[in-house]
């Protein structure tokens, strides 16, 4: 029989840049905090097994899976959610242009994948690219808009970097 | 600013798509909702003995615990067969048995685990070949007095068939009289799954003076609310649907399941708000699947190479339930021979129960399953006819004036061009006739080709609505039925609207959330079909416009309503152009400078019923099953490593009559995604079940799709043969991108690997035992 333990604690999360308390089981998983507490619904629930990635965020600027982290593990890391892009990621700007997602379900973990991708190896090329967004699934495209997609950002993030200019968005 | 059907546009959703702050039903807040979740059977088949809810209902936090024993309630879209919540027995692994409400997730799922169930178990059937056995075990010994939602379905008593389709074509004896070779071959496809990135899920409440909120990831919402109004007998107009957007379908979210157990859980706690989740592994067991099929193929030609006589038998596998499989089944048979001329032709096909997870529809409704059969076996007899298997298909195409399988006369309009397809085809992968390259001493490249073609099968009263109002800065909103689930289909209906007004779409919004109580009905959100019954509603709310601006315009131009032109959100009169008035200034009335007012508010409709489809004549199968097909050719080129069997797939074509471009990169994509799926499926997907009939790949650990790196170049080109009764001659292409793929990947793949494949999905250890059979033989 397993044992269930119930009890709550107050715990602070530092989340898009802004520090927010939530109520936690010890047994809660980031995502459904993120989603159910804080309203963060961007990142979703696709198989809460760590194998689609559509609950992907960034924890320090790189990218895990929300559903395989605990709550409680997240304390004192800078988290970002896609939400925390603002619209102003050149990321974001790349899909809607190539038309990276249909349905759009999984969309908010292959921008975060990317993202951090472009912010942290602006130099990637084509093999790399492929090990980081192997990690997530999606069903509707047939990965080409979203190869198009990063491949303009990771051209332009490189070009950038060697004129020293690239910013990045925390 | 006047957009044009064959500008690129972005989707209309696209900025909430890549922000987070699209919504789907589950992101909608959950604080005052319970919890529900099902317990499903561990047995593919059993009766159920007893079931002991005591333990479950004794947790703290758990408000109800529902078993099948306190309704008796039959669903189904065809044939009410089956319970939402297994009664007396279980005919699937994975099926409901029970549902628990709670006040969280945690706490329901404790409470499920002590539901305690004896169970009984029995003999699984897990073929339809054996289901369709003499002395086979009878999933539904009741077949015969199940209530039959729709006309043209045929059970056969104390069977487990619960549907039959037939065509009697020409004279088969004299076809395959007149044929020099005749090939024979069997195939096994198995079930698969839609695999929606999004898990499926629904939402139920009830208000004191019992009005019903159901809130759901459907294709369906206004099914959702009939089906529901009939199984639990409430008046259909005190149902509301919601159906936010949809994190994609493939057909798999078309079926009404998920909302009963919502209604009943919710019913069950006094109408308090209930959300029912259900984790990707019940997803994959107890929500339904793609069908399986069991098929034999005899096609005979003449030597040279014409097609004189074809007969077909397909066992469709449906599963425990029927659900929507009889049409599906239907549909087969309707379009059994692909887009060729085959004057003498039999079909015999069967929708067949097994103890597998129930079949729903899935893009493609069948269509793929049979041409992958037909298409291999083309492929066989253009070899032994010693014919280019493209040359081959190209004499063969269906033309303007053969009858299709149902006696349906083809035509340019209904059918589209076949064989120009395929000569585009050839032109763009340099086709050569089938060859085999040597990249090494151990690689080798290889294409295999396919046709496709697919008409809806809808039912003949159908109905789609377009509402179209104003905002005060001129811009319009257009309301329609239509759910946002990744089609794109908002955003063409909106494409269509601005080229009918000679518009800039930026002024179109759009509704991208359905609500039963608020858009106008529209059938379903399936079978590719939106662009023509939704488009055709859109043209005639469009005319409704332009017909009450030209009234309007004439008192304010003092001219005819004929001499009124609307354009770029202007309304002038074609005499003195440069004197327009904006849209802004006229759609809520025209106030003249002296003060008077001219006209009213102009708020416009458009409605369209489906009409002049009939049923399959029950022996012949002539009928008129669907409005028209859309026709297409594809090829998969592979490199194929002869010392592992494994293979890389390298680019894969489409050429598609779609009719009349529409938002050609969105067009293209659409059946990029159809190729990729249909790649994915052939490649790697199956519902392997063990001895016992459950499952072995339940989750996405196991049952693995196409990931970044492993797709092909894709490549799309068009052919435009306008459909005349479709909005600008559009056709329907959602689905059709997967039809072909694993046809074509087979035939590249046998013509590289010497092995006659017959089966999916074609892995390499499938090809290294068939290859190890042939050379240890």
């Amino acid at each position: 029989m397993i044992k269930y333990y119930n009890d709550l604690s107050v715990i602070e999360l530092h989340v898009n840049g802004e520090a927010r308390k939530v109520t936690v089981r010890p047994a809660d998983i980031l995502l459904d905090v993120l989603r159910e507490q804080l309203g963060l619904t961007g990142a979703k629930a696709g198989c809460k097994n760590g194998d689609c990635g559509t609950c992907t965020i960034l924890m320090d600027g790189l990218p895990v899976k929300s559903c395989l982290v605990l709550a409680v593990e997240a304390v004192g890391h800078e988290l970002l959610t896609v939400e925390g892009l603002s619209g102003i990621a050149p990321i974001q700007n790349a899909f809607v242009k190539y038309h990276a997602f249909q349905c759009g379900y999984c969309t908010s973990g292959f921008l975060m994948v990317c993202h951090a991708l472009a912010t942290t190896k602006p130099d990637a090329d084509e093999y790399e690219m492929e090990r980081w967004l192997e990690s997530n699934i999606c069903r509707c495209t047939s990965y080409q808009e979203i190869r198009s997609a990063i491949t303009e950002v990771l051209d332009t993030a490189s070009r950038q970097t060697e004129r020293s200019t690239y910013a990045t968005i925390s | 600013m006047i957009t044009k059907l064959t500008q690129n546009i972005p989707r209309k959703e696209s900025w909430d798509k890549v922000t987070g702050k699209a919504v789907y039903t589950d992101d909608l807040p959950i604080t005052n909702h319970y919890c529900a979740r099902i317990l499903p059977s561990p047995h593919a088949s059993a009766r159920i003995k007893s079931i002991n809810i005591q333990k479950a209902a004794e947790i703290p936090g758990v408000k109800a615990v529902i078993t099948g024993q306190e309704y008796s309630v039959l669903c189904g879209p065809t044939l009410l067969d089956r319970p939402p919540l297994a009664k007396d027995c279980v005919r699937y692994a994975g099926e409901p048995v029970a549902i628990v409400v709670a006040l969280d997730e945690a706490t329901a799922l404790q409470a499920v685990r002590l539901i305690e169930v004896d169970y009984e178990v029995m003999p699984a059937l897990l073929s339809p070949l054996d289901s369709i056995k003499k002395d086979a075990p009878l999933l539904h010994p009741q077949i015969s007095s199940y209530t039959h939602v729709v006309e043209d379905i045929y059970p056969i008593e104390k069977s487990n068939i619960s549907a039959q389709y037939h065509i009697r074509k020409g004279n088969i004896e004299e076809g395959f009289a007149n044929s020099d070779i005749i090939v024979e071959e069997t195939f096994h496809l198995p079930p698969s799954d839609h695999l929606a990135m999004e898990v499926r899920t629904a939402r139920a409440e009830i208000s004191a003076d019992g009005k019903v909120l159901i809130t759901t990831a459907s294709q369906s919402p206004f099914t959702v609310a009939k089906d529901i109004a009939k199984a639990f007998q409430i008046s259909p107009g005190d149902i509301e649907v919601h159906v936010p957007f949809v994190g994609g379908a493939f057909g798999g979210k078309a079926n009404v399941s998920l909302e009963f157990l919502a209604y009943m859980a919710s019913k069950k706690v006094n109408g308090h708000p209930v959300r029912v989740i259900i984790p990707r592994e019940e997803d994959m067991t107890s929500a339904p699947s793609k069908l399986g099929m069991d098929a034999t193929i005899k096609i005979g030609a003449a030597k040279d190479g014409k097609i004189q006589g074809a007969k077909f038998e397909f066992h469709v596998d449906c599963g425990a339930y029927s659900d929507i499989a009889p049409y599906m089944t239907k549909a087969i048979t309707a379009d059994c021979t692909g887009p060729y001329n085959i004057e003498n032709l039999v079909c015999d096909s069967y929708c067949v129960y097994t103890n597998h997870t129930y079949a729903t529809s899935y893009r493609g409704f069948g269509h793929l399953s049979y041409t992958y059969c037909v298409e291999r076996t083309l492929d066989q007899l253009a070899k032994k006819c010693n014919l280019d298997p493209l040359k081959f298909r190209l004499l063969n195409a269906i033309k303007p004036g053969d009858l299709a399988p149902n006696q349906v006369i083809s035509t340019y309009s209904n059918t589209g061009n076949t064989a120009l397809c395929l000569e585009k085809l050839k032109g763009i992968i340099h086709w050569n006739g089938p060859q085999i390259t040597n990249i090494d001493e151990n690689i080798v490249r290889a294409t295999g080709i396919s046709c496709l073609w697919k008409a809806a099968t809808p039912p003949s009263n159908a109905v789609s609505g377009a509402l179209i109002t104003f905002n005060s800065d001129g811009s319009l909103n257009l309301n329609t039925g239509v759910v946002e689930m990744g089609n794109g289909g908002q955003t063409n209906l909106a494409q269509i609207l601005a080229e009918k007004l000679k518009m800039d779409i930026n002024k179109i919004h759009v509704t991208l959330n359905v609500n039963t109580r608020l858009n106008p009905e529209h059938y379903k959100t399936v079978a590719s079909i939106s662009a023509y019954m939704a488009g055709n509603a859109v043209v005639r709310a469009a005319d409704d416009i332009i017909s009450q601006l030209k009234s309007i315009g004439s008192q304010v131009y003092s001219c005819k309503p004929e001499e009124i032109e609307v354009s770029d959100s202007k309304v002038y009169c074609i005499k003195a152009p440069t004197n327009y008035t904006e849209f802004k200034d006229i759609i809520a009335g025209y106030k003249t400078e002296g003060g008077a007012s001219i006209g009213e508010p102009v708020l416009a409709k458009g409605g369209y019923m489906l009409k002049g489809i009939t049923v399959l004549d029950p022996k012949t199968g002539k009928g008129r099953s669907g409005p028209s097909w859309t026709v297409g050719a594809q090829a998969v080129e592979i490199e194929f490593d002869k010392r592992d069997c494994t293979y890389r797939i390298i680019n894969a074509t489409t050429v598609m009559d779609v009719g009349q471009v529409l938002n050609p990169n969105s067009m293209r994509e659409m059946i990029m995604g159809g190729m990729a799926m249909g790649l994915s499926m052939a490649s790697r997907e199956n519902y392997s079940y063990n001895k016992q009939g459950r499952l072995k790949t339940p989750n996405l650990r196991t049952y693995k799709l196409l990931h970044i790196g492993q797709e092909p170049k894709y490549k799309v080109e068009f052919v435009e043969t306008p459909q005349t009764d479709s909005p600008f001659g559009t056709r329907g292409i959602s689905e059709h991108g997967i039809i072909g793929m694993p046809a074509a990947l087979a035939n590249a793949l046998s013509l590289a690997s010497e092995v006659n494949i017959r089966e999916l999905p074609i892995t390499p250890e499938y090809l290294w035992k068939q290859r190890k059979e042939k050379y240890d033989s």
